[in-house]
């Protein structure tokens, strides 16, 4: 009897940037349609893992699967290059900044990888495209360039772009940490309509509130290893490791003063 | 100053003038061509292509143009090179500002925010769609000043190939002077012209600036 596997299967992931391990061994499994957010002080490697997921930061050791496929596989350049580009297609990124590209409108923005990528005509494309934005609510902005929308616009814009490729998995990178307090709320209720899609995603956020109110679990990684996981009630509410009590009472009092 | 002798000359000044246009345009084309190998180059995965670029530019920036110039007219015979004085002039500097211009294309692709490319290559587009579909469009709009910079610069280095003997501005008036002793009115020609030539380039420039950013 086969055990089925994990959606998403990240085993003994280890990152050094020269001397510095970033990662050390770090295992986590992702089931399809969770929901995974991923806290942490900033240097934890919260972000590494992310981006280690589609490969921007390749790891140094361990293996992460999606489904049947390993991620990152070793395979000669060109081999590698063609596998890689595949498997980003069915992981959706969003950035901290946007990352959209400014010298395109919304919608050539939306549309450029599936045309590209996936021979989408330019009918077909502009569907998407429109299908997309108005679930972000930003179909009033089609042909706006991104230097004319605000932050919480251009993330949801950039939530869009990352749909449009159908993906199987959303990746978060602190999507909401470069917003104004006020902009917050309209990238997270998008998140949110996600999540009730069922969009398997994993999230690196500070925004705890959110974690705790759409995820089903949460880590709480420090130094490169994953100090504590579990249920959103448990990690919030009654921490058992003394480093993730110290570090959510220090949160906490940030967001209070 | 000799009014009447600066009337007389001054078509064939003109003639001169076109020299230096036409040894401009060559120049700058060829520049380009070099700039865009040696960007590639400076930007390439492999370790001996970005030595190969990283040596073109400091050799051809760490050497005056004017050496350049003497190796390959004067030197070049000696090694089985023989050119006539115009095409010495293009290659000589062409490849010259090249170097220059390979610094420039690099500086503005390695100017485009990094996290433009991530989210190119995340959404799964390949190194080189990334870079035709998503940074070469930014950085264009970036280049296109500092390589009117250099194209500004290479306009007036041409003036070095008088010393092998092409027929341009500077060379057409040290060869009037010798004929009518009056270098003030010569060279006062010659640096209008020249002044001419850089400020329509300049307008040209400024006109495709403006262009790219209105998008």
């Amino acid at each position: 009897m086969s055990q089925q596997k994990p959606f998403i299967d990240i085993r003994h992931a280890k990152k050094s940037f020269g001397t510095l391990e970033v990662l050390k061994d770090i295992s986590l499994q992702v089931e399809r349609g969770q929901i995974v957010a991923i806290i942490g002080p900033s240097g934890s490697g919260k972000s590494t893992l992310l981006r280690a997921i589609n490969d921007l930061d390749p790891l140094t050791g361990g293996e992460i699967w999606l489904e049947d496929k390993q991620i990152n596989k070793s395979l000669p350049h060109r081999q590698y290059e063609k596998h890689i580009n595949e498997v980003r297609q069915e992981i959706g990124m969003v950035f901290q900044h946007f990352n959209l590209f400014p010298h395109l409108r919304v919608r050539e923005n939306v549309t450029l990888a599936p045309k590209m990528l996936k021979g989408l005509s330019d009918a077909e494309a502009n569907a998407l495209a429109e299908e997309q934005l108005t679930k972000v609510g930003m179909i009033e902005r089609i042909d706006y360039y991104p230097s004319q929308l605000s932050g919480g616009q251009k993330q949801r814009v950039a939530i869009a772009r990352a749909l449009a490729m159908k993906p199987k998995v959303m990746l978060f990178d602190e999507a909401t940490s470069a917003l104004d307090p006020e902009l917050v709320e309209e990238v997270n209720l998008v998140m949110k309509r996600l999540a009730e899609e069922h969009m398997t995603m994993i999230i690196v956020t500070h925004e705890m509130g959110f974690a705790e109110s759409v995820c089903d679990r949460v880590l709480f990684m420090d130094q490169g290893v994953v100090v504590e996981e579990g249920p959103p009630e448990v990690i919030f509410r009654n921490p058992k490791n003394e480093r993730t009590q110290n570090f959510l009472r220090k949160h906490l009092a940030g967001h209070k003063a | 100053m000799d009014y009447g002798l600066m009337q007389r000359v001054f078509p064939f000044f003109l003639e001169a003038a076109w020299t230096t246009i036409t040894l401009s345009v060559l120049t700058a084309a060829l520049g380009l061509a070099c700039a865009i190998l040696g960007t590639s180059a400076r930007l390439s995965r492999f370790a001996l292509f970005r030595f190969l670029g990283a040596t073109y530019v400091s050799l051809f920036r760490g050497t005056p143009a004017l050496i350049q110039l003497f190796i390959l007219y004067f030197g070049g015979p000696q090694i089985g090179i023989q050119l006539d004085a115009f095409a010495a002039g293009v290659i000589g500097l062409g490849v010259n500002v090249g170097a220059y211009m390979t610094e420039t294309m690099r500086g503005a692709i390695i100017a485009v925010d990094r996290g433009q490319g991530e989210a190119a290559r995340t959404l799964g587009m390949s190194r080189w769609q990334a870079m035709c579909n998503v940074i070469l469009p930014q950085a264009m709009r970036l280049m296109i000043r500092p390589l009117g910079v250099n194209i500004n610069a290479l306009i007036k280095s041409t003036a070095l190939v008088a010393a092998i003997s092409v027929v341009e501005l500077t060379y057409t008036a040290q060869r009037y002077i010798g004929s009518t002793y009056k270098p003030f009115e010569m060279f006062l020609i010659a640096g209008l012209l020249y002044m001419i030539i850089i400020y329509v380039v300049g307008q040209g420039i400024s006109w495709a600036d403006r262009k790219a950013r209105l998008n």
